[in-house]
């Protein structure tokens, strides 16, 4: 393992485990103005529309591949189905796509 | 009483049950994130030292693809530095909705926080016990780690066909995640779709990555609160 590998592995520890750790560790929730609170409990939601779009689209050169992904997802999730069944559903029928192109 | 004596353990298993989405999610991305490294020019060590360490898929990504143009370590760690900014937002947001617990135990499992285990965390109902944390953590952690080694070993053990049906895979568990809770509330779809076309306009502007999001969040949790106000969205 040559050092310079190394001290770079350990930087990247270091910039990656500090923004997860800080407001875990040292925010008080007691303080923090509730208008602040309702906008950070509204995070979740808006970030999952943030990664899921656009980077569904560039997942294969082919965008279809993200469009038949996430209707897949979408029918499975929209009719209930359990999040793993979710995932192997879209999972599978974008194989079969993959297998006929 | 006794009910307080078995909750940490059994919050701990419903926090590995949770956990097994995002393991078979992260599947197929270690995997790759193996072969390339060996590609890069990575050795084994350093290629599961890195998922040890850093345990961040889209940081490890990009740092290869960093190091495979010849970019200086200081650059790299720069980068990086900001594509993870979003995780700030993430874990403020999870700070709101865990259980009070010694500083050590948060900095312990404030190391599992990534994009998949927070959004898995942040949509459960109810408050977040430590106990579950660290068995979401745990199980992402395992199989991020293991597969990288696997990955890197192994070359492309699957068929080509599965690689590509599976690479669509943690955007499924995102969906998965979305559709429930946005089928219940209006302000939860406003929320994902403004997002959503935020992201678009500032990744067409070319904005770095780390920061769109963060932006693209903001915005759009703020505009909504603003607009519809404290309204539950669980």
């Amino acid at each position: 393992m040559s050092n310079s590998m190394i001290w770079l592995i350990v930087g990247l520890a270091v910039v990656t485990y500090i923004p997860r750790m800080i407001p875990l560790v040292f925010f008080n929730s007691d303080k923090i103005p509730p208008v602040i609170q309702n906008v950070l409990k509204n995070v979740p939601f808006a970030i999952l529309g943030a990664l899921i779009f656009p980077g569904i689209l560039t997942i294969n050169d082919d965008m279809m591949f993200g469009v038949i992904g996430a209707v897949a997802a979408i029918v499975a999730a929209y009719l209930g189905a359990n999040l793993i069944v979710v995932v192997m559903f879209a999972v599978a029928v974008l194989s079969t796509y993959a297998y006929f192109i | 009483m006794e009910a307080i004596v078995t909750k940490s353990d059994s919050d701990f298993v419903d926090g590995l049950k949770a956990g097994v989405s995002i393991a078979v999610g992260y599947m197929p991305v270690a995997l790759t994130f193996g072969l390339l490294a060996r590609t890069t020019g990575l050795t084994l060590y350093e290629a599961v030292l890195m998922s040890i360490l850093v345990f961040a898929g889209a940081a490890q990504y990009i740092t290869l693809s960093l190091i495979a143009i010849g970019t200086g370590a200081f650059e790299i760690i720069f980068t990086i530095f900001i594509v993870n900014i979003r995780h700030l937002l993430m874990s403020a947001s999870i700070n709101e909705k865990v259980e009070a617990d010694t500083p050590w135990k948060k900095a312990v499992y404030a190391f599992g926080i990534t994009d998949e285990t927070f959004t898995v965390s942040a949509t459960k109902k109810g408050a977040l016990t430590t106990g579950y944390m660290f068995g979401l953590c745990l199980i992402s952690y395992s199989s991020w780690v293991i597969f990288t080694g696997g990955g890197y070993i192994a070359g492309a053990t699957l068929p080509e066909v599965i690689q590509q049906g599976m690479s669509v895979a943690l955007y499924a568990m995102f969906v998965g995640l979305l559709i429930p809770s946005a089928k219940k509330s209006r302000k939860v779809l406003f929320l994902a779709g403004l997002a959503a076309i935020f992201n678009s306009i500032l990744t067409l502007a070319q904005f770095p990555t780390g920061w769109a999001i963060v932006i693209a969040t903001l915005l759009s949790s703020i505009i909504v609160e603003w607009f519809i106000g404290r309204g539950t969205n669980e």
